[in-house]
């Protein structure tokens, strides 16, 4: 690793590191309420490196999900990493080995600073790229750690921690609302899941009905291709 | 609780479907083939109406027989939104929204 690199890309991190270390310390303090320790923090981080996907892995684990509703869930909270990676085709070429290191390493917070950092003069583009993402994935790691080592130190009545994913895909929510100008999308996929999930979900199971949902919102998005598409256009 | 090897199966299938949904775009359009309209299309209108869905899901064992499974999600979700409105800082409306979710179902409901 370059010291030029990491130096030049450590001042364009400190937001990640904020956010990484907080979201990452509460991660590992959720895990080790339901009975994960700093270690199982430690190689979900650095295997899994997700956010919003590891807050998910929380209650799959507490709940003893199946590896198939843990791989749809799965599929489903990291659907919009597809859009990063169509954005991220040109910035990675040429980087050998390490492009399968940026690929894996694609997070939201990872994605944001790649998207917009410029390498300084004299620092190669790659090895900046590569610095940010390594750099980002540490203190995501290093959070972690110290919330699983924090929850096992300090007995706190944890009941209703894990609301925290469903207040991080509601911020989500907030954040995708401001920036899109139709919000037909958002309303008919609540509105699909509430039919087929809560009502139809009573009587099928709701594992099957999640599948269907999905199915349901992809078709309706597909028919309302025309009137989303002309007038979204440049929204995002 | 899962057995070891079941948490451990468990992180795997996490861990590969999280590489698998990077690397797709990647596997697919790497050689200068443009993506299918469509599939540009889709993953723009997607991830909102997939938002949805898992808060949805989130919420599904809601019932409004009694206040004590309602009330407390419903008035922890408004508070966030409401943060995040205010404040627009992700860490401050989470962190409020389920330490008031905590408050309420431990102490109040």
């Amino acid at each position: 690793m370059n010291r030029k690199a990491l130096s030049a890309a450590f001042p364009v991190t400190v937001p990640v590191l904020m956010g990484y270390l907080a979201i990452g310390m509460a991660f590992g303090f959720m895990l080790q309420a339901v009975g994960y320790n700093f270690i199982w923090a430690f190689f979900m981080s650095l295997s899994i490196y997700a956010g919003s996907g590891q807050y998910l892995g929380v209650t799959l684990l507490s709940t003893a999900a199946s590896l198939g509703t843990v791989a749809l869930m799965t599929l489903l909270i990291n659907f919009r990493h597809l859009v990063y990676g169509l954005s991220m085709l040109e910035k990675f070429k040429g980087m050998g080995w390490r492009k399968f290191y940026m690929i894996f390493s694609l997070t939201d917070e990872t994605y944001a600073l790649l998207a917009s950092a410029q390498a300084p003069v004299g620092v190669s583009p790659r090895d900046f790229y590569f610095a940010i993402a390594l750099l980002d994935q540490s203190y995501w790691i290093i959070g972690s750690v110290i919330g699983g080592v924090a929850g096992a130190l300090i007995p706190v009545n944890t009941e209703g921690i894990d609301f925290a994913m469903t207040a991080l895909f509601v911020v989500i929510a907030v954040d995708q609302w401001k920036a899109y100008r139709k919000h037909l999308p958002a309303l008919m996929g609540g509105l699909v899941t509430i039919v087929f999930l809560l009502i139809l979900g009573q009587w099928f199971g709701q594992q099957q009905m999640l599948i269907v949902s999905l199915g349901v919102i992809v078709l309706f998005l597909l028919v309302l291709r025309d009137r989303l598409e002309e007038k979204e256009g440049t929204a995002c | 609780m899962l057995s070891t090897g079941g948490a451990i199966a468990a992180i795997g299938v996490m861990a590969v479907v999280t590489f698998l949904t990077r690397a797709l775009p990647f596997l697919l359009f790497d050689r200068g083939n443009t993506p299918p309209k469509i599939i540009l299309y889709l993953g723009r209108v997607l991830p909102p109406a997939i938002i949805a869905m898992l808060i949805v899901y989130c919420l599904k064992d809601i019932s409004f027989l009694q206040a004590a499974n309602w009330a407390p999600q419903l008035i922890s979700v408004g508070a966030v939104v409401a943060l995040h409105l205010w404040l627009h800082n992700n860490l401050v409306s989470i962190f409020g929204g389920t330490v008031l979710y905590m408050i309420l179902i431990q102490a109040v409901f």
